[in-house]
C-alpha cells in the first residue's frame, strides 16, 4: 500500500475569500506533484477554472512549478496575482 | 549594505534616507510608493496590505542581492509597510546609493518592478462606498 503525505496549504488574499479559510492540510499519495494537489484543491470549485489559471504557487517559500514533487510536511502557498509596492 | 524591512509601522522615511549616506556615493535614487486616492475611476478610502511574510522576506532578500550583484550600489534600503495604510502615506520606500546615477536609477527601477511582480504581497482597496476589491498586478 502506498504511503500518504500530508502538506500544509495556505490561501492568501482573494483565495482566502474564495475558500473561506487561510489554511488547511491535504493528504496525498507519496510521489504526488504540485499539479496533482492543484487539481484536488480546485475540483468542484465553481470559480475554480478562471482563478486557477492566474495562480502561482510557493513550496517551502520558493516559487514552484506543477512538476514539483511534494514531500510530507511541505508548506504549499496559493498565490493569487501579486500587488505589492 | 542591504537594509530590508517589512513592517506594520508607518515608514520612517527620514531615518531611511539617512541610512543611505555615504561619502563615496554621488547618486541616491529614491522611489516612494504612496497610497493613491483613486484607481480605475473609483475613489479609494484606504488600502490593506497583506503578505506571506516568510516568503516575502526570502524573495525580497533575493531581489536585493540580485540588484547588488548587477549594479554594485554601495547601499540598498527597502521598507514595505503592511496592514491598513491611509491615503497619502508610504506603502513602499526604496533607496539606492551608488557612485553614479546610471547604477542608482537602474537598481532602484529594478527593485520596484521586482517587488511588484515577485514578492508575495497583496493589496485590497476599500472604496468610499465601503466596497472592497483585491488588486491584481498585471504580468511583467
Amino acid at each position: 500500500m502506498r504511503s500518504e503525505i500530508r502538506v500544509r496549504v495556505l490561501f492568501f488574499a482573494s483565495l482566502r475569500d474564495l475558500f473561506g479559510r487561510g489554511e488547511d492540510v491535504w493528504s496525498l499519495p507519496e510521489g504526488a506533484t504540485l499539479g496533482r494537489l492543484k487539481e484536488e484543491i480546485f475540483r468542484g470549485c465553481k470559480a475554480g477554472d478562471e482563478v486557477s489559471k492566474c495562480l502561482r504557487f510557493g513550496v517551502n517559500q520558493d516559487f514552484a512549478s506543477m512538476e514539483t514533487l511534494l514531500q510530507d510536511g511541505d508548506e504549499v502557498a496559493l498565490l493569487p496575482p501579486l500587488s505589492g509596492g | 549594505m542591504l537594509w530590508l524591512q517589512i513592517t506594520e509601522q508607518r515608514i520612517a522615511t527620514g531615518a531611511l534616507y539617512q541610512a543611505l549616506e555615504d561619502a563615496a556615493c554621488g547618486a541616491v535614487a529614491i522611489f516612494e510608493g504612496r497610497v493613491r486616492d483613486h484607481h480605475g475611476g473609483r475613489k479609494v478610502r484606504d488600502l490593506d496590505y497583506e503578505c506571506y511574510r516568510p516568503m516575502a522576506e526570502k524573495i525580497l532578500a533575493k531581489v536585493a542581492r540580485e540588484a547588488g550583484a548587477r549594479w554594485e550600489p554601495a547601499k540598498i534600503v527597502v521598507a514595505h509597510r503592511i496592514g491598513r495604510i491611509p491615503i497619502g502615506e508610504a506603502a513602499v520606500w526604496i533607496g539606492v546609493a551608488a557612485a553614479h546615477r546610471e547604477e542608482a536609477f537602474a537598481a532602484c527601477r529594478f527593485l520596484i518592478e521586482e517587488i511588484k511582480h515577485s514578492v508575495p504581497i497583496w493589496k485590497r482597496e476599500t472604496y468610499v462606498d465601503g466596497s472592497q476589491a483585491w488588486v491584481a498586478c498585471l504580468p511583467a
